[in-house]
C-alpha cells in the first residue's frame, strides 16, 4: 500500500475523466432528443417526392431547396429581402416597445386606469393585426410606414397588456415592505414595481417578437416589392418552387433565433428565478 | 402616563370603509370597526407582545404603527412626536416574509440601507455583520426562492436590523414556521433582543409564544379590537432558565392568558362565520338581482 499515495491522485483524474464523459454523453443524448424528430422530418421530406408519392414540382426533395436557397444567398437576393425585413420588423418591434412599456408601467400603477381599459385593450389584441391591413395601406400606402405601423400594431398590445397585468400583480406586501423602509414613489417604482413586473413584461416581449415577424411576411405578400414574404409570393407566381420553400425555411429558422434571443435576454434579466430545468 | 414611554398610544379608533370589490358592490354599507379605543404605553427596549384572535386588528394596528394607514381618531406618539408616515426609525418583519425575489440574501439586507443612503461599501459590510448576527453566513448569495422559511425569515429580521431602526415590529413573524424552526428562531430572538436593546412589539395569536417571549403580554378582545388587559411576565433573563415552558409559573400564566382570550377566540370565530354566511347571501342576492335586471 506504499502508492496509495500515487494512486489516490489518479483515482480523482479518472473520476473527473469519467465525470466529464458523462457530461459530454448526456449533452449528446440532449442534442440527439431535441434534433431526432427535425431530422426524420428532413429526411422524410428528402426521400418521399422521389418515390413519387407526392408530385415533385410542386413539392421539391429537402435537398433542392437548399441547393436554391444557396443560389439566393450567392446572387445576394436573400440578403436584400432579409434586410428588408429585418429592418421593417425590428423598428416596428422597438417602437412598440418604446411606447407600450412606459404606458403600460403607467396604466397598470393607475389602477381605475387600468380597469377602465383593459377590455378595450382586449378587444384591440384580439383584432387580428391582418384583418386591419387594408385600413392601413388606405391610409399609410403601400411603402414602408404600412408595413412597420402593421408590425407595431400586432406587437403593442402583448406588449401593453403584459406591461399591465405585470404591474397590477405584483405582490402587494413587497410593495407595504418597501414602503414601510421609507421609499418614495419613484424608487418604489424604479426598485419594486419594474423589477417585479420585469418576468411577465417578458410574456409580452417574446409575444411581440414571434407577432412581428409573423405579420410582416404576410403583409409583405399582400403589398411590397421587397422582403421575405415577397420573395416567397414572386417565387410561388414565378413557379420557382424550390426557391419558395427556400424563403420558407429563412422564415422557420429567423422565428427561431429570434425566440431564442429573446429567451436568452429574459434569462439574463431574470435569471433570479427558478431555473426552468431542474 | 410615564414620560419614559417609546410609544404611546392614545385612544386609537380604526374603521375601515366600504369595500371595494365586485361582489360586495351592494354590501351593508356600514363600516367594519376594527380598532376601538386602543391605549397602549411601551417603554424604551421593552418586548412586548400582544396577542389576539385572528381578524380582531392585530395587523391594523401594526400598519398604524409602522405608518402605514392613519388612526380614524387618537393619536400614536414615538418618543412624544406623533407618527406621521413610515420611517427607518420602525422596522417591520411580516408573516410572510416580503423579501424582494430577485435580490439576493445579502441584496435584500442591503435595501433598507440604501434607502438610508448608505454607501456601496459600508452597506455590503453592514449587511455581512447583520447576515452573521441571525447565523446565516455563507448563505449571502442565495436568492430567496433557495432558502427555507426560517432562513427566509432571519434574513427578514436581519434586514430589519440592519438600518438600525428604534422599534422593530413584527407581525407574526413565525406563525407560518414549522414547531421547531419556531422554537429556534424565538429563542434567537430573544438573543438578538438582548443584544441589541430594541424596542419589540410582536404580534402573535400563540399564547406560550406571547408567555416566553414577552416582558409584559397585551389580550386583545375579538373585533372591534380592544386592549381587554395587560399583563407582565416576570422572568428575568428567559435564555439562562433550561426548559422554561414546564416551569410552573409559565404554565399559570399561559392557562390565565387562555382563560381571558378563549371568548374571544370563540366570538371571533362566530364573526368569521356570520361574514362567511353574509357574503354567501350576498352573493346569491345579487345573481338573482342580475337574473332580474338582465
Ligand atoms: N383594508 C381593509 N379594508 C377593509 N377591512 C379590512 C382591511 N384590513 C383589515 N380589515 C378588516 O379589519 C379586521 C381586522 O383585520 P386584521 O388587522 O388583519 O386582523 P388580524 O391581523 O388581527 O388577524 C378584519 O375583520 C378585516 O377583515
Ligand atoms: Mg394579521
Amino acid at each position: 500500500m506504499a502508492e496509495g499515495n500515487v494512486a489516490k491522485p489518479l483515482i480523482l483524474q479518472g473520476r473527473n475523466a469519467g465525470g466529464a464523459l458523462e457530461r459530454v454523453t448526456a449533452k449528446a443524448r440532449r442534442a440527439f432528443r431535441n434534433s431526432v424528430a427535425i431530422l426524420l422530418f428532413l429526411t422524410a421530406w428528402e426521400i418521399v417526392p422521389r418515390t413519387g408519392i407526392v408530385n415533385v414540382t410542386f413539392f421539391p426533395p429537402f435537398s433542392e431547396v437548399v441547393n436554391a436557397w444557396w443560389g439566393l444567398l450567392r446572387a445576394g437576393d436573400l440578403q436584400d429581402h432579409l434586410a428588408a425585413s429585418l429592418t421593417r420588423s425590428i423598428s416596428g418591434f422597438l417602437l412598440a416597445n418604446l411606447i407600450a412599456i412606459p404606458l403600460g408601467l403607467a396604466i397598470g400603477w393607475w389602477k381605475t386606469a387600468a380597469d377602465y381599459l383593459n377590455p378595450f385593450l382586449e378587444l384591440m389584441r384580439n383584432t387580428a393585426a391582418l384583418a386591419i391591413l387594408p385600413v392601413f395601406i388606405l391610409l399609410l400606402g403601400l411603402g414602408e410606414t404600412s408595413k412597420i405601423a402593421i408590425v407595431l400594431y400586432a406587437s403593442l398590445f402583448p406588449l401593453l397588456l403584459n406591461t399591465i397585468s405585470g404591474v397590477k400583480n405584483v405582490d402587494p406586501l413587497l410593495v407595504k415592505s418597501a414602503r414601510s423602509m421609507g421609499l418614495s414613489s419613484v424608487s418604489l417604482f424604479r426598485k419594486v414595481i419594474v423589477p417585479a413586473a420585469l418576468p411577465t413584461m417578458f410574456v409580452g416581449i417574446r409575444q411581440a417578437g414571434a407577432s412581428s415577424i409573423l405579420v410582416l411576411v404576410a403583409a409583405e405578400m399582400v403589398g411590397a416589392t421587397s422582403g421575405l414574404g415577397y420573395l416567397i409570393q414572386y417565387a410561388q407566381f414565378s413557379f420557382l418552387i424550390p426557391q419558395m420553400y427556400a424563403g420558407i425555411i429563412t422564415i422557420s429558422v429567423l422565428g427561431i433565433i429570434v425566440n431564442y434571443l429573446l429567451l436568452a435576454l429574459e434569462r439574463r434579466l431574470t435569471d433570479w428565478k427558478q431555473t426552468y430545468g431542474e | 402616563m410615564t414620560t419614559e414611554s417609546k410609544i404611546s398610544i392614545r385612544h386609537v379608533h380604526k374603521a375601515f370603509g366600504i369595500q371595494r370589490g365586485s361582489k360586495q358592490l351592494k354590501a351593508e354599507n356600514q363600516p367594519v370597526y376594527a380598532l376601538q379605543d386602543i391605549n397602549l404605553e411601551v417603554r424604551q427596549g421593552e418586548f412586548m407582545v400582544i396577542v389576539g384572535p385572528s381578524g380582531c386588528g392585530k395587523s391594523t394596528l401594526l400598519d398604524l404603527l409602522a405608518g402605514l394607514t392613519k388612526p380614524g381618531s387618537g393619536q400614536i406618539l414615538l418618543d412624544g412626536k406623533a407618527i406621521s408616515g413610515p420611517n427607518l426609525d420602525r422596522g417591520i418583519v411580516f408573516q410572510q416574509y416580503a423579501l424582494f425575489p430577485w435580490k439576493t440574501a445579502i441584496a435584500n439586507v442591503e435595501f433598507g440601507l440604501e434607502a438610508k443612503g448608505v454607501g456601496r461599501k459600508e452597506r455590503r459590510e453592514t449587511a455581512q455583520r447583520f447576515i452573521d448576527l441571525v447565523g446565516l453566513g455563507g448563505f449571502e448569495h442565495r436568492y430567496p426562492h433557495e432558502l427555507s422559511g426560517g432562513m427566509k425569515q432571519r434574513i427578514a429580521i436581519a434586514r430589519s436590523l440592519a438600518y438600525d431602526p428604534e422599534v422593530l415590529l413584527m407581525d407574526e413573524p413565525f406563525a407560518a414556521l414549522d414547531a421547531q424552526t419556531r422554537e429556534t428562531l424565538q429563542s434567537e430572538l430573544l438573543r438578538i433582543w438582548e443584544a441589541t436593546g430594541k424596542t419589540i412589539i410582536f404580534i402573535t395569536h400563540g399564547i406560550e409564544e406571547a408567555v416566553y417571549l414577552g416582558q409584559r403580554v397585551a389580550i386583545m378582545t375579538s373585533r372591534p379590537g380592544r386592549i381587554k388587559r395587560v399583563i407582565d411576565i416576570p422572568f428575568e433573563s428567559r435564555r439562562s432558565e433550561e426548559d422554561l415552558r414546564s416551569n410552573p409559573d409559565f404554565v399559570k400564566l399561559r392557562h390565565e392568558i387562555w382563560e381571558l382570550l378563549k371568548d374571544e377566540v370563540s366570538r371571533a370565530q362566530e364573526q368569521e362565520k356570520s361574514k362567511t354566511l353574509d357574503a354567501y347571501a350576498e352573493g346569491r342576492s345579487s345573481a338573482k338581482g342580475g337574473v332580474r335586471h338582465g
